[in-house]
């Protein structure tokens, strides 16, 4: 973000990721989101930085945490709740749920389920990119649980044997479920994973729109020109792991001091301090969302049930 | 007698044997710190330590392998894979290893492994996290399945598979864990080989197991109201998989009916209604009926779901079916 527009679009993001993962708790409470919702809340300045670096060439794909990346490559909120319900009119026509949001018109190639899945599937979509050699990179997200995961050390290795053009970007939120990173991972400096495949990394700053934005572009370049980069970005989920989550692992106080330096706080001062806004605009904002975000809901509300012939539908091509 | 839910069946024989037998020790994700997703390993971790309750990193193939190798030495684990769904991670160091490596080297030593795994659908999960995948286990020589309904038998089993030698895939299911019957107060095991008649009748055999015992018990129940009287009968295990009381059941009703949770096409009823063919063929009195889930994947959407899933509905529809009624 360079501009005042970019910002303000970059802060109406933040802030609405924020409002629609609230948004779902509400309806996961109230019965209409079923089956297992994990938040976005804390982590929103990764996804709003890494869309806003990527072009119409460079593509993504994430684990179920991913409602946040879905509404940043441009996902319709109405669509998403849609899909949360399980509603025709959802990404997936309702068969999907909140762990596989997907619109491959969007560069989206899903949320999924199986922990570090997405990372031999990205391995392949990068092959498949320079098999085809049109010039794509993709960015392929994953929690810092997810390192530990065979997957992870074969995907590595084959993108660098293969000089694939893949972003490797890690979410470290601290944990996996409940285990803490230093609990589970032998190297709690995830990023030096990476080195051991050859891989150059990075270790961002995940609270901070800008950093991962600068970062991720500087990786989908050197992705394209050269081979795969891997990003560490730091950054803290502010619920549970998934509804329901007692959070016996972690102090209530570890959670207080990350929230009061949260992705839209710190936004929110540097756009006071540019003098890109005032409080009074900020609030606007808000405001907009608001409606944004009710009127997504309505959408949703007002979307059928999938026919029951869908059981049967896009089992074979 | 007391009457506990399954999760405590559960945990009560996994706690009863660890008191008794230190050379049983739990690895598997969130089991320690958190209690296990679904709570059947709660207070193991305070009570037993971090050295004999181990939370693992989220790493399906060396959760089964380490365990398995640990039991290739003579300890006695038990590998908790939070959902059957990523047992399918583990798959090789399943099917490739806990399964053959005794026969492979002459017998030379014994793997003594407990894969505990709960699966099912209906919680509108999703595809990838709804499977019932028990018949693909029981495909494979070498190891044992057991697939206990009640908490009665979940704890006895439990126990049974603790003192025996061979690898066990102790198959659970999510939605069974809340289920509660009479359990007695002292000490006694079921066997691994075993099936059980879970309700006596006249009319036709229902042969089934795991969750699908109890719709098929709810259908029994309102079955007899109309006037037919269904046997059920539970098999408890698939491998080895005990048919004596199904085909002598099937002997006297001469009609059967198969109800598993899974896939058709080469599942659980598919093997059985062969067997029955096999060995009742001069009892039949009506084509053997298969009830399973329909052939697809689960989706998200409840209703959708749930009219793939088998339930006391289509189970009435077919026993109704075989009785020509
Ligand atoms: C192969 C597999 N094992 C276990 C699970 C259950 N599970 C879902 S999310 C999760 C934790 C993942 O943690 P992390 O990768 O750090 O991502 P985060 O949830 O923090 O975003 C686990 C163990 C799963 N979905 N897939
Ligand atoms: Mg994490």
């Amino acid at each position: 973000m360079r501009t005042k527009a970019e910002y303000l679009k970059g802060y109406k993001d933040l802030v609405a990721i924020r409002r629609l993962e609230e948004k779902c708790a509400e309806l996961y409470q109230l019965g209409q989101i079923g089956g297992f919702l994990h938040l976005y809340i804390g982590q929103e300045a990764v996804a709003v930085g890494i869309s806003n670096a990527l072009t119409e060439k460079d593509h993504v794909i994430t684990a179920y945490r991913d409602h946040g990346i879905a509404y940043t490559q441009g996902m319709d909120p109405g669509v998403i709740f849609a899909e949360l319900t399980g509603k025709i009119d959802g990404c997936s026509k309702g068969k999907g749920g909140s762990m596989h949001l997907a619109d491959t018109s969007l560069n989206f190639w899903g949320g999924h389920a199986i922990v570090g899945a997405q990372m031999p599937l990205a391995a392949g979509i990068a092959t498949g990119f320079q098999y085809l050699k049109n010039d794509n990179v993709i960015v392929c997200m994953m929690g810092d649980g997810a390192t530990n995961i065979g997957y992870f050390h074969e995907a590595l290795n084959l993108s660098k044997v293969w000089n694939l053009p893949v972003v490797w970007l890690v979410e470290n939120n601290r944990y996996g479920m409940g285990t803490a990173v230093e609990r589970a991972s032998a190297v709690t400096d995830i990023q030096l994973k990476a080195r051991g495949y050859k891989i150059p990394s990075e270790e961002v700053d995940g609270m901070s729109v800008n950093a991962v934005e600068k970062a991720v572009k500087k990786a989908v370049k050197h992705a394209r020109e050269t081979g795969p980069f891997f990003l560490e970005v730091m950054t803290y989920r502010f619920h549970g792991h998934s509804m329901g989550d007692p959070e016996r692992y972690r102090e209530a106080e570890e959670i207080k001091r990350f929230r009061k330096e949260g992705p839209i706080g710190i936004l929110h001062a540097e756009i006071l301090e540019k003098k890109y806004a005032t409080e009074a605009d900020l609030d606007k904002i808000h405001d907009e969302v608001d409606e944004m975000i009710a009127a997504a809901v309505e959408f949703a509300a007002n979307s059928p049930e999938p026919d029951p012939s869908e059981l049967w539908t896009d089992i074979y091509a | 007698m007391a009457r506990i839910t399954i999760r405590e069946a559960l945990s009560q024989a996994l706690w009863e044997e660890m008191e008794a037998n230190e050379k049983i020790f739990l690895m598997g994700e969130e089991i320690g710190v958190w209690g296990g997703t679904y709570a059947v390993t709660r207070g193991f971790y305070d009570h037993f330590g971090p050295d004999r309750v181990r939370d693992t990193p989220i790493a399906e193939g060396v959760i089964a392998g380490a365990a398995i190798g640990a039991a290739m030495v003579g300890a006695r684990p038990v590998a908790e894979i939070m959902t059957v769904n990523f047992a399918l991670l583990a798959m090789d160091m399943i099917v490739n290893h806990a399964a053959k490596l005794r026969y492979m080297f002459g017998g030379q030593f014994k793997v003594p492994v407990i894969i505990r795994t709960p699966g099912g659908g209906g919680r509108q999960l999703g595809a990838t996290h709804s499977q019932t995948l028990d018949a693909l286990f029981a495909h494979f020589p070498g190891l044992r399945v057991v697939t206990p309904a009640t908490a009665y038998d979940s704890k006895g089993m439990m126990k049974a598979a603790l003192r025996q030698d061979d690898p066990v895939m102790f198959m659970e299911n999510a939605l069974l864990y809340q289920k509660r019957d009479e359990v007695p107060d002292g000490d006694y095991v079921v066997s691994l080989e075993k099936s059980d008649i879970k309700r006596e009748g006249t009319d036709v055999t229902i042969v089934t197991y795991s969750r699908m015992l109890h719709e098929s018990l709810a259908a029994a129940k309102k079955l007899a109201k109309e006037g037919i009287s269904c046997e059920i009968v539970d098999l408890r295990c698939l491998r080895p998989l005990d048919l004596e009381p199904a085909f002598e059941s099937f002997k006297k009703t001469n009609r059967a009916v198969i109800v598993e949770e899974g896939y058709p096409q080469f599942g659980v009823g598919a093997e059985i209604s062969a067997r029955i063919y096999e060995e009742c063929f001069d009892y039949l009195d009506a084509p053997v009926k298969r009830v399973a889930q329909l052939d697809v994947p689960l989706p998200y959407n409840r209703a959708l779901e749930q009219s793939a899933i088998p339930n006391v509905d289509t189970i009435i529809k077919a026993v109704k079916e075989v009785m020509y009624v």
